[in-house]
């Protein structure tokens, strides 16, 4: 009876664990049957990983503050603003790349301090406060574009969004990601052994290492056969490494999930919830202005609409991808592939020429569906 | 004469996991009567409510609930609203937003196709305060209002649903002295307008003062039903208490050490819900278990969460840990001074349910594991297997999800957090709080560990031969103050009922 229960619970885990990721091979499949096959095609995949960039970056740190039973809905303006100060500054200024980008970035910090003033220090629910945000900081935008397109940028602010590593380099990289990670594996694997502590069987391991290397390649190979890794693509998978590592392997990160998961409990252990809100949305303003700069290189122009209703994409993502509202729940990975599944959505339904009407639709309903796969799967795990 | 009664209650069982809450428990209110219905904490009393209620539905339970000779089945609470049953629950169930006419109809609105009669409703509110005395607009905001004449609102509420049993849980806990005078004459002249009234509450004193019979519940089963003439208080406490000492207390010899923790003119306050706890002094000594006793209300909880700086606004005091005053500004600093707080809802105040037994140890003591920042897994692997098998945590693994764990285990776990941090003092609120009798003996014996360790141990407990069974030394509080203080060898159950209800605190006062 235990044994059973037991197995339950492990094989519920294991299905919520990949549920998305098979959910992400299935689109692309139907996608590839529906468009006979230009959706694989390296070139289309390509332009599909480019069309994730901006809300996969937003919705990296988006997944932590949502764990911390908070929201941001004004990121869609904020990297909008990001971006025309930087354009501004640039094309009005004639400020060099770096410098506009350093400017960017402390717009974005500056607005996470204030975010977290708000919401940690005068507990005003961060519904609110970043809905107040999302009309301030929209006006702002016209303010500093003059309601008018500013453009063009130089060719280095451009390259963030619009050029390739070479595929030299690019499968140069791809190698030494998958020797760091084996690298890496295998010393966590000692470290076990040397605390005495079981570990995988060594066949099984080996298998693993296999087959997350095997899917390592192909993405980059995708990438290489059309014409190398998009650079904004190479920053997506650094920032998401980085914040997978916070979340996972620091004190900070933790404190995050046991604040969101019982925020009673973590105050009660000593934990400073206030300060460690605080620092999260300064860290999600700075990667909110990253994902501005991203799509401003992109367009090569800061537009007064820009980012428009992403908000909305960033969280469906996270929440596709397992983010719980109640707090406490979410990964990293999760959320890019909850990005990746919306981007696939948008890509195959275009090239499908899909009427507009539908495409919304569709979109909406497989949000409603895709949470209550993941409660139902919840409640039983 | 089986029709004089308004209420029979008769072999009423009822089981949950594992216990037994209800035995066989019989109940008989006649009407027009005030029925006091007393005992300890977890005696029953409230499961007894809840299957009167409805709250368990029929068919949860053994036994028959009989009104007016009529057998009842209750499938939900508004079952047996229809029979004319209510029950005011010791929380108010109050909407704050609402004013007096909205709260007092709602769920009973008087309405023509789902549209309200705000005349109607008005006229009813009126003719339903009258009765409670109550003289206010119906229009007031109840957040307006003192705990005292929301309390009011609640008895009018369910009188405008022509209750003819009125059950009241602990009324007068958050009342002060003069409304709780106010409240009793009420009932008194509800009592001469034929409501019959079931009174539940820990303050004897009330009991005698209105109830025309009493009945005594322990462990959930009925002791005795007895008319007030022929109780007296002393009687009655001896009934409440009167159970056989099961020893499951492992004794040990006690040596007084060095004083390692101090409180001194602790003066606390909560404005919001009116509770004080003031001019607390006590001492703790290096391998000393004190044990905090006194009734559901009485402060204890809400003193040791004001020493974490998380309860009320502070008024005065100090605390000294090893003879050095502490400055306690939030939980973090008390756990870094060396003080542990294990609270005494678990799963509120405790454990992060969704996470797994590992983390859930290391929750306090991150930085311990870290190096710059970084956590060390393998360290903590090592921290949760080992307090796992220290504390006996049965579990198949460290990384099962604390919500799939048991009471007991649950309660170990979060021991084990505790200890991790490497505290000097641990405070232990009901550490045995709905866990079985082989765990709780168990944790009797990790804190006995601990002591010989040279902890200073503070429990608080609700259960008196728990306090008595293992505790050094025990303070008992009432309404806030510490009103009395007994050495392991002369408490009683009996003491410290009495100083815990109030009865002798004058005496001690002169004393000190």
């Amino acid at each position: 009876m235990d044994k059973k229960i037991l197995f339950n619970a492990g094989f519920f885990k294991h299905i919520r664990r990949y549920t998305m990721l098979i959910a992400l091979v299935s689109i692309w499949l139907i996608f590839s049957f529906l468009t006979d096959g230009i959706f694989i095609s390296p070139r289309n995949l390509s332009n599909l990983f480019v069309q994730t960039v901006a809300v996969a970056i937003i919705a990296i740190g988006m997944t932590l503050v949502i764990v911390t039973r908070n929201i941001d809905l004004s990121v869609g303006s904020v990297a909008a603003l990001a971006g025309a100060v930087a354009a501004f500054l640039q094309v009005k200024m004639g400020w060099p790349t770096t410098s506009v980008i350093a400017a960017a970035l402390i717009v974005g910090v500056l607005i996470g301090v204030w975010h977290g003033f708000w919401i940690a220090y005068r507990a005003v629910p961060a519904f609110i406060v970043t809905l107040a945000s999302m009309m301030v900081f929209r006006g702002l935008v016209l303010g500093v574009t003059n309601g008018t397109t500013i453009a063009p940028l130089s060719d280095s602010f451009k390259a963030i969004g619009q050029s390739y590593v070479s595929p030299h380099l690019s499968a140069l990289i791809g190698i030494l990601v998958i020797v760091a990670y084996i690298f890496l594996d295998f010393n966590r694997r000692r470290q076990r052994i040397k605390y005495g502590f079981k570990v995988t069987r060594l066949p099984l391991e080996v298998l693993k290492l296999f087959l997350i290397s095997s899917a390592i390649a192909g993405i980059f190979a995708i990438m290489i056969f059309n014409r190398g890794v998009h650079c904004a693509v190479l920053l997506v998978m650094v920032l998401a490494l980085i914040f997978y590592f916070i979340a996972e392997h620091t004190v900070f990160g933790r404190q995050l999930y046991a604040i969101g998961g019982n925020p009673d409990a973590a105050e009660l252990s000593g934990l400073n919830i206030k300060k460690s809100v605080m620092l999260l949305y300064v860290i999600f303003g700075a990667l909110t202005a990253v994902s501005g700069l991203v799509l401003t290189a992109r367009l090569n122009a800061a537009t007064t609409s820009a980012g428009q209703g992403m908000e909305l994409d960033v969280i469906a993502a996270a929440v596709i991808g397992g983010t719980s509202l109640m707090g406490g729940e979410g990964t990293i990975i999760g959320s890019v592939i909850g990005a990746l599944i919306m981007a696939s959505l948008d890509n195959g339904m275009s090239l499908m020429n899909t009427n507009i009407t539908y495409q919304y639709i569709i979109k909406g309903l497989i949000l409603l569906l895709a949470v209550w796969v993941d409660i139902a799967t919840r409640n039983k795990a | 004469m089986p029709d004089e009664y308004i209420l029979q209650m008769e072999g009423i069982t009822k089981d949950f996991p594992g216990v037994r809450a209800l035995d066989s428990v019989t109940f008989n209110v006649k009407k027009g009567h005030i029925h006091a219905l007393v005992g300890e904490n977890g005696a029953g009393k409230s499961t007894l409510m809840k299957v009167l209620s409805g709250v368990y539905p029929s068919g949860t339970y053994q036994g028959n609930i009989v009104i007016n000779g009529e057998k009842q089945v209750f499938h939900t609470i508004k079952d047996s609203e229809n029979r004319g049953i209510v029950i005011i629950y010791q929380e108010l169930a109050l909407i704050k937003e609402l004013n007096i006419a909205e709260n007092v109809c709602v769920g009973n609105e008087v309405s023509r196709f789902g549209v309200i009669n705000w005349d109607e409703s008005f006229l009813k509110t009126e003719k339903a305060l009258k009765q409670v005395g109550l003289n206010e607009n119906p229009l007031t905001s109840l957040a307006s209002l003192g705990v005292g004449e929301q309390q009011l609102v609640a008895i009018a509420k369910a009188l405008s649903k022509e209750a003819r049993i009125l059950v009241l849980d602990e009324p007068t806990a958050t009342l002060s002295q003069e409304e709780a005078e106010r409240l009793l004459k009420i009932l008194l002249k509800l009592k001469e307008e034929g409501v019959t009234c079931i009174y539940i509450s820990h303050r004897l004193k009330e009991v005698f003062d209105i109830a025309d019979e009493i009945t005594v519940l322990r462990d959930g089963k009925t002791v005795a039903s007895y008319a007030k003439k022929e109780l007296t208080e002393s009687k009655l406490i001896s009934l409440m208490v009167g159970r056989e000492l099961i020893d499951i207390y492992p004794r040990r010899k006690h040596l007084l050490k060095e004083v390692i923790f101090e409180v001194r003119d602790w003066t606390v306050y909560n404005p919001a819900i009116n509770k004080i706890i003031s001019d607390v002094n006590f001492k703790l000594h290096k391998g000393e278990i004190l044990g905090i006793s006194g009734l559901v209300g009485a402060g204890r909880t809400e003193l040791v969460m004001s020493l974490f700086n998380v309860w009320g606004k502070k008024a005065s005091g100090n605390i000294f840990l090893e003879g050095k005053e502490l400055h306690i500004s939030n939980p973090g600093s008390a756990i870094k001074a060396g003080i542990a707080l294990a609270s005494e809802d678990r799963k509120r105040y405790g454990l992060v349910l969704n996470e797994d037994i590992k983390r859930n140890i290391s929750l306090a003591s991150l930085l311990k594991i870290a190096k710059a920042s970084i956590i060390n897994e393998n360290e903590e692997i090592k921290y949760a297997e080992k307090y796992t098998s220290d504390l006996h945590i049965k579990t198949p693994s460290i990384e099962q999800r604390t919500l799939n764990l048991s009471g007991g285990n649950q309660q170990k776990v979060v021991l084990g957090k505790w200890l991790m941090t490497m505290p000097k003092v641990l405070i232990l609120d009901e550490p045995t709080r709905g866990i079985d009798v082989g765990a709780k003996s168990e944790i009797y014996n990790i804190i006995n560990d601990l002591v010989r360790l040279g902890l200073g141990v503070i429990v608080i407990s609700s259960e008196l031969p728990e306090i008595i069974g293992i505790c050094d030394r025990i303070l008992v509080m009432h309404e806030g103050r510490f009103t009395g203080e007994l050495l392991a060898e002369e408490a009683t159950q009996e003491k410290i009922m009495n100083y815990a209800t109030g009865r002798i605190k004058e005496e001690v006062n002169q004393d000190g």
